[in-house]
């Protein structure tokens, strides 16, 4: 079991962790926005993380913590 | 479970101001990772440029100074010269480093000085609104090339591997690209090596990443990493320019 931890008021919703996620564990949110107005980042499919860190290679704003 | 990433000490909390999905912030990263890995906390000394990264003295968690448009290699001379024992690290964009700071980073590289340049090529000047850079491909739409670059009109992109890798003084130029984890993972490994050449004496060394600007490209942050991969390698093509470690074996 793998998982990561967004810092979610960090996060402007940019995507790139969604394009570099090989198991399609995240998606940016409809709904659920931060302080700056960004819709956030949401790891809907945790169960399927396999902490490849990949997320957090490609995340600009350093937001992504990832545990294996 | 044991956390296998997390953000380096040797980034400050504070907040990246660049826009989202801009490769500014993942390149902060890979810098201060490595120098956090090759024990430089309390050792490091960053030079800021102008342009986007202007405010780069907040993110690093370490000596930092701002200086004027395109002189970071000439202040980072002095700043070495005067403190040998100190890791001195140059920040700079393509507006920054190809062209107004045109002499500077050709004669520190053509002197060796013993620093490590980070070169952001985003193919365009970001901080003052997306007008040409010298870097920016033939056909690219710009502020100031807003049929696309023209050839006849404004020369060709200037290749800055290709061109410092003709000098005798580098010890290292390198070219990689921030589109994707698996580049973003050569990129980290082409910055470590040019940080430990400088610890180990070795002189000057560029490590020059292609980047994107997805704001004045004027498209998502993930087709900016697509640009990058598809576009930008054609005309810059990623790869060791100068190595003399393995030139002496
Ligand atoms: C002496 C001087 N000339 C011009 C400017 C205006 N200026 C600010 S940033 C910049 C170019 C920035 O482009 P680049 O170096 O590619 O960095 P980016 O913003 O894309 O990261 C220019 C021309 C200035 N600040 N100082
Ligand atoms: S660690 Fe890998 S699998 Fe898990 S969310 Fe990140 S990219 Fe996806
Ligand atoms: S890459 Fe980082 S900033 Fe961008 S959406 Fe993902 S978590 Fe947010
Ligand atoms: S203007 Fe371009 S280079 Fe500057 S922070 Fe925004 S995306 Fe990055």
């Amino acid at each position: 079991m793998s998982s990561i931890s967004i810092d979610k008021e960090k996060c402007k919703g940019c995507g790139l962790c969604v394009k570099a996620c090989p198991k399609k564990v995240i998606e940016i949110s409809a709904d659920e926005s931060n302080k700056s107005g960004y819709f956030v980042a949401d790891p809907v499919r945790m169960q399927d993380c396999i902490g490849c860190t990949f997320c957090a290679l490609m995340c600009p704003d350093v937001c992504i913590t990832v545990e294996k | 479970m044991a956390v296998v990433f997390e953000k380096t000490k040797m980034l400050t909390d504070v907040n990246f101001h660049y826009c989202p999905g801009c490769t500014h912030g993942i390149a902060h990263r890979l810098i201060a990772e490595a120098l956090e890995e090759l024990g430089c906390e309390g050792k490091a000394i960053g030079i800021a440029p102008v342009g986007c990264a202007v405010f780069a003295y907040k993110y690093f968690n370490c000596d930092m100074q701002q200086v004027a448009h395109g002189r970071a290699p000439a202040a980072a001379t002095g700043v070495k010269r005067v403190c040998p024992d100190k890791v001195v690290f140059v920040y700079q964009g393509d507006g920054d480093l190809a062209s107004i700071g045109t002499a500077e980073i050709i004669h520190a590289a053509a002197r060796g000085e013993n620093i490590t340049v980070i070169f952001i090529n985003n193919a365009i000047y970001g901080m003052t609104g997306g007008q040409m850079a010298p870097t920016t491909l033939i056909g690219q739409k710009t502020t100031t090339s807003p049929h696309g670059r023209d050839a006849s009109v404004s020369g060709n992109p200037i290749k800055v591997c290709e061109l410092l890798s003709t000098l005798d003084g580098p010890s290292y130029i390198a070219r990689c690209a921030l589109s994707d984890p698996a580049n973003v993972m050569k990129a980290k490994k082409a910055i470590t090596k040019g940080l430990k050449n400088q610890i180990e004496g070795k002189g000057f060394s560029l490590i020059e990443l292609l980047s994107t600007c997805p704001t004045n490209m004027g498209i998502t942050p993930i087709a900016a990493l697509d640009y990058v991969k598809n576009e930008m390698t054609k005309i810059f093509p990623l790869g060791v320019y100068k190595d003399i470690d393995a030139a002496q074996k």
